[in-house]
């Protein structure tokens, strides 16, 4: 299967859409006007990468930093902060908030905010890819947190002895909540871990969109070739705190501002710049849609009503 | 009516769905091993043998519940389900309601439990209690093989998730099962012996210390009526308290634990809406607030007796009820 290749200006707005739509959460919380969340700024460039290296067919499971996933695969912000302030018109009618927004009609199912939850989950979805014959694929992010739980092991040992079709992506993001991951394990990666569990394996630029993509469609390809799981481990960088608000009191500064040299969007947008693929004139355009999308976006989730009580015991049953 | 053991009505009803339903198969620590009709029939695509790891294979089996399928695993043993609890409890019973009903979660989770072989508390701990408490989950635990066979059918059917307990003194226990028998819908107490005089509730093993505790009270005038709730959530409240409107009186009898318990629950149910009808105290003989020793004289004296259950009934009826 082709995939189309990724325009480089387009990934550079949706990933200036995210960070947008990030930034507006951090506002509207600090006006209180929503709850505080696990923001992804800084991890726009996986979000960005392996989304677009997925077709429509193609399933994916995500977890509490979920906004990159969702708007990479085309999600209305609109209902993603409808749902975060606990809005009727939210994508899971204000009983997710923003910890496990799923959204089925766009392929992003079971989000689950249990670290490592979706590792589990994601076996069952890709058995059912086999034992229905469907031909998507199941992409699975997480991150070096979820990693360290059991889950992670049995959850690759499963895919690979029974073939399942899964992209395994961790977000390596250097942050386990308020826990550096230097604390918690003694590699600098999961990555090496995959080998002994007889899964294939790549180490990415987690910062770079273009590189990510071009992992990610190799990978797919090789899962759709061989039927067999693969992981991607993107080496990024959490740029805020575990959740907001979060003075990041407890983060290494030098290490900070070495990440913050490598955020994702400056550096795409001064690659394009230096190239020519970009004007300012450009970037100026790009800024104002997003500016209109959030606008129009916040107005929405203003003007959406709260669900009714009643939704307090719906949807518990089938 | 054909004549087969607890186990061999839950094959039964695994193949009969499997016949049903392509989406129906199994999964689990030796299932393909152990079910060898069911592989032999259905194939290696549809029962599986897993890794002993349960938190993965319930996760496995909420995923794929969640996309398509109607997965039963087999967890072997009650205390096991710890391993679980994640994908039970956080994933299969919340992500519907999470999600604001996005999706359903058809799934069948197996677990033994109970005194009987001296497996001692890692393998025997009744927590059925739990998984009542917790939201979005459905729970069985029948007493004779033609239950498990109904009840196992209906919960492949339902698109919920559902964990069935099976008592490990009763899964070798024969019993006759008609062989056109259909489901039996989950929420549907069993009156096993009507009575007059005091309404014992029970589930699992120990029904058959009440039926026994019946048959000895009887011997002196007192007439018992014996409810087996077969199905714990829903509950079926009706039957409860038909029952004891009829009777006055209330013993609940199980072998898990007191503390906030099925019975404790029961007991409140009549409280809150029988109590008008009480004419004695509500009963509760239950295990203790111990984990199950492996010994066997103490793993007996850890399940309630029906000469304990006779004892109990003797002092709330002072005289059998005139009719």
């Amino acid at each position: 299967m082709t995939i189309r290749p990724l325009d480089p200006v387009q990934a550079l707005e949706r990933m200036m859409l995210i960070r947008a739509y990030e930034e507006t959460l951090i506002d509207l919380h600090g006006r209180g006007r929503a709850a505080g969340t696990c923001t992804s700024v800084g991890q726009e460039a996986p979000a960005v990468g392996v989304v677009s290296a997925l077709t429509a067919d193609d399933l994916i499971l995500t977890n509490h930093r979920s906004a990159g996933h969702l708007l990479a695969r085309g999600a209305d912000p609109g209902r993603m902060l409808a749902e975060v302030m606990g809005k009727q018109d939210g994508y899971c009618g204000g009983k997710s908030g923003s910890l496990h927004i799923s959204a089925k009609e766009l392929g992003v199912v079971l989000t689950s905010t249990i670290v490592g939850g979706e590792l589990a989950l994601a076996t069952g979805v890709g058995l059912s890819r086999t034992m229905l014959n469907k031909p998507g694929i199941v992409a699975c992010f997480f991150g070096d947190g979820a990693a360290t739980e059991g889950r992670f092991q049995e959850s690759l040992n499963l895919a690979a002895v029974w073939k399942l079709p899964i992209l395994y992506v961790c977000e390596n993001n250097q942050w386990q909540a308020f826990v550096h991951r230097k604390e918690t394990m003694l590699a600098d990666g999961i990555a090496g871990q995959a080998a002994a569990l007889g899964v294939e394996s790549a180490v990415v630029d987690g910062n770079d969109p273009l590189a990510m993509f071009d992992a990610a469609s190799t990978a797919i390809d090789t899962i759709r070739r061989t039927g067999k799981p693969f992981l991607l481990e993107a080496m990024t960088y959490r740029l805020r705190g575990h959740f907001e608000p979060d003075d990041q009191g407890y983060v290494d500064k030098a290490e900070l501002a070495h990440w913050r040299d490598r955020d994702p969007i400056l550096c795409l947008r001064a690659r394009l710049e230096r190239e020519g693929s970009l004007t300012a004139e450009a970037v100026a355009a790009i800024e104002a849609r997003v500016r209109a999308t959030m606008e129009a976006a916040t107005a929405f989730a203003d003007a959406s009503p709260y669900p009714g009580l009643d939704a307090l015991t719906t949807d518990v049953y089938a | 009516m054909t004549t087969m053991t607890v186990n061999d009505a839950i094959s039964a009803a695994l193949a009969e769905e499997m016949r049903l339903d392509p989406t129906v198969m199994i999964f689990g620590e030796g299932v393909a091993t152990k079910r060898h009709d069911l592989l032999a029939e259905f194939g290696a695509a549809r029962v599986r043998n897993t890794p002993l790891a349960e938190g993965i294979i319930a996760g496995t089996a909420a995923g794929a519940a969640a996309t398509g399928l109607r997965p039963v695993v087999d967890l072997l043993f009650a205390p096991f389900l710890c391993y679980a609890m994640d994908e039970i409890v956080n994933s299969a019973g919340k992500l519907r309601y999470i999600s604001g009903g996005q999706f359903k979660f058809p799934m069948v989770v197996l677990a033994m439990t109970g005194a009987g072989w001296g497996v001692g508390a890692q393998h025997n701990h009744n927590n059925e209690s739990w998984f009542v408490h917790s939201p979005g989950l459905k729970i069985v635990m029948p007493s004779t093989p033609a239950d498990f066979k109904g009840l196992m059918k209906s919960a492949i059917r339902d698109d919920n998730p559902v964990l069935v307990f099976a008592d490990i003194a009763l899964g070798y226990s024969a019993g006759e099962v008609p062989e056109d028998a259909d489901a039996i819908p989950l929420g549907k107490a069993a009156v096993r012996r009507e009575g007059r005089d005091v309404t014992l509730v029970s589930y699992a093993k120990t029904v058959g210390t009440c039926m026994a505790a019946a048959d000895m009270l009887a011997a002196s005038g007192i007439d018992a009526e014996v409810i087996d709730l077969r199905s714990l959530k829903p509950l079926d409240e009706d039957a409860i308290l038909r029952s004891v409107a009829k009777t006055g009186r209330l013993v609940v009898v199980h072998e898990a634990s007191r503390l906030c318990g099925v019975g404790a629950e029961i007991a409140a149910l009549v409280a809150e809406k029988a109590f008008t009808s009480l004419r004695a105290p509500v009963l509760r003989l239950t295990g203790p607030d111990a984990p199950a020793p492996a010994s066997f004289p103490l793993e007996q004296a850890f399940v309630p007796q029906a000469e304990a259950v006779v004892a109990a009934v003797r002092s709330l009826v002072a005289e059998p009820a005139t009719a």
